[in-house]
């Protein structure tokens, strides 16, 4: 459980990050979404106490960070600058890590196997490559079988079978009913992991809703009918607060109707169907509907955006 | 490298009592990063290396110019001062061997993961100067009473011969050694303070190096006031067998000197306290 409470944090005139409160829970993958800048990196660098909040609050399983007994087994982060000495090698690194609280050379063999650096474990962690320190910071991050893993942005560098493994260990955490809060500015990659999303932009909160309520706010309720009878199913289809247009021939846009309700009509009145999709906002979509407006990042439910932008 | 990953994360948990952060495994964390890394090594093989090398060095020198020998200055007719004549180069070795051990943290951004580890922080700066402390008086001492008895074996026989016994002899020798650790710990405060290499091994050549040099061009009243309390002439009093009286009395020199790394790594120690990491 992470919660953060009005957290901001300002370096001179600039805030990046402004008044932030939310929690990520256990149990499920939560996604930390924003462009480039928005402060995604400065919250985690606050959540792992490198850097002080101007004000505000945030704690990891209930304490603040300082006061964590057993820090390494509290939280373990992958921050997004690299966080190993270059001269050193990637075992001796994790076995440093691993001693301030107790750990040995079993538990750093074990994270070794697990994210698949045995063969270079001895080598210089300055000579690896960028997903090879990915690897060695996901380690890191483990080394503590820790209740709450925070990653920013892990699938940076990773080759697709290293994208689909890191895919497969988050739900893997969080189905042993740890804290999963993993960041990206990629949509398409948080829709694959996440269950629940936390969108910032500019420092501020956009949103704090699941991925499915997220699809859900931006769905227009539009359905796409493709039939050679397009004029017929529009005289039968049309009434009280139906919207019909066509932007090609044989194809309708459906506003008002079910897929299931046109269906049937359809079928009622025998008129071969080619075509009868829901049109759902992908993530991607939903996103940008949600951030894209750039005029100002104002603090808003996810309606008052899908209202703007319908 | 492997692609062969498994997909679940602890098969089995690690087995631990507790889990907590004592200073203890804090000390052990810091000896781990300090003898994994190999500049550790080649840094302090350099200090042994001059230590002994130029101890040696010097004392046969000594004995193919006693027979011309004209100036009777300090140190020419002083067998200890002879032996310990690598210490001006070792505690270059070694003081920047105290920077780097923290410096080289922040640049590779490695402190992240350090206070990420330990929290309060505090505890990886007592950790860090105790390991380091220990491991140079170690290396050092070795070196110096190697580099005095390399020594004296050359010198036997001729007038420049002393003893581990004789007056202040000892006690300059040891001195030397904890004279090039303080050097150490006074680099790691710099470290701590500017954190940065190029800053902090720039300040600390200024103030062993430079400051001396720029008190010396004042009015000799100046000098003579100040002069021993600068660090370098303060540290050096521990390691002189018979100062010519312009050296503090030997412990208080040291003392003083032991003041200027404890500045310095309490300075370093309120701004890693304080400051974003
Ligand atoms: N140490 C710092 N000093 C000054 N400004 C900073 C510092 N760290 C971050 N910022 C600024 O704060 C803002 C947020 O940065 P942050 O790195 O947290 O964004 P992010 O969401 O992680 O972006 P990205 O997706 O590019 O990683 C940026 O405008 C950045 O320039
Ligand atoms: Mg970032």
């Amino acid at each position: 459980m992470i919660t953060a409470t009005n957290l901001t944090k300002r370096y001179g005139d600039k805030t990046a990050v402004d008044d932030l409160t939310f929690s990520v829970r256990p149990g499920v993958v939560t996604g930390f979404l924003g462009p480039n800048g928005a402060g995604k990196s400065t919250t985690m660098r606050m959540i792992v106490g490198l850097d002080r909040p101007t004000s505000g609050t945030v704690t990891v399983g209930g304490r603040a960070y300082v006061d964590q007994a057993a820090p390494m087994h509290a939280i373990g982060a992958l921050l997004e600058a690299r966080a190993v000495h270059t001269a050193r090698s990637a075992y001796d690194h994790l076995l440093a890590l691993g001693a301030t609280t107790g750990l040995g050379r079993r538990r750093v063999d074990e994270v070794v196997d697990l994210v698949g650096l045995r063969e270079v474990a001895h080598q210089r962690a300055g000579g690896f490559s960028l997903g090879m320190g990915q690897r060695l910071g996901i380690a890191s991050a483990l080394l503590g079988d820790p209740e709450v893993v925070m990653l920013d942005e892990p699938v940076n560098g990773l080759d697709l079978d290293g994208i689909r493994w890191i895919r497969g260990l988050l739900r893997s955490l969080a189905g042993e009913g740890r804290t999963v809060f993993v960041s990206s500015h990629q949509m398409s990659e948080m829709a694959l992991t996440a269950e629940h999303l936390v969108a910032v932009g500019r420092g501020r909160l956009l949103a704090d809703v699941s991925v499915a309520e997220m699809l859900a706010s931006t769905d227009s309720g539009t359905v796409r009918v493709g039939t050679p009878y397009a004029t017929e199913l529009a005289e039968l289809l049309a009434g009280e607060g139906v919207q019909i247009t066509s932007s090609e021939r044989h194809v309708l846009s459906v506003v008002g109707r079910s897929s299931e309700q046109i269906g049937a009509v359809a079928l009622l009145h025998g008129l071969v169907l080619h075509e009868l999709t829901p049109q759902r906002a992908t993530l991607e979509e939903a996103f940008i509907a949600m951030t894209g407006d750039d005029v100002e990042y104002r603090s808003q439910t996810i309606d008052d955006t899908s209202r703007r932008a319908a | 490298m492997s692609t062969e990953v498994r997909t679940t994360p602890s098969p089995t948990r690690p087995v631990v009592g507790t889990r907590e952060v004592t200073q203890w495994r804090v000390v052990v964390s810091e000896w781990v990063k300090l003898r994994s890394l190999r500049s550790t090594l080649w840094t302090l093989g350099a200090a042994c290396v001059a230590l002994v090398g130029l101890g040696v060095l010097i004392a046969y020198v000594r004995t193919t110019q006693t027979a011309l020998d004209t100036g009777p200055g300090p140190g020419t007719s002083d067998p200890t001062a002879t032996a310990l004549a690598g210490v001006n180069f070792g505690q270059l070795a070694i003081g920047v061997l105290g920077v780097l051990v923290v410096t080289g943290e922040y640049s590779t951004g490695m402190i992240r993961a350090t206070l990420t580890a330990v929290p309060r922080r505090l505890p990886v700066l007592w950790a860090k100067s105790a390991v380091f402390a220990v491991v140079t008086l170690a290396v050092s001492l070795v070196s110096v009473v190697a580099a005095f008895f390399g020594a004296q074996a050359i010198l036997s026989g001729s007038d420049l011969q002393t003893t581990f016994g004789a007056d202040g002899v000892a006690r300059a020798v040891v001195g030397a050694a904890l004279y090039l650790t303080v050097v150490g710990l006074l680099g790691m405060g710099l470290g701590w303070m500017l954190r940065s290499t190029a800053g902090a091994i720039a300040a600390l050549f200024a103030l062993l190096l430079v400051v001396p040099v720029v008190f010396g061009l004042l009015p000799a009243s100046w000098n003579d006031t100040v002069g021993p309390y600068l660090p370098n002439n303060a540290g050096q009093a521990v390691m002189t067998v018979a100062g010519d009286g312009s050296l503090l009395p030997p412990w208080t020199g040291f003392a003083v000197f032991c003041g200027y790394a404890a500045l310095a790594l309490v300075a370093g120690a309120v701004r890693l306290v304080r400051r974003d990491a």
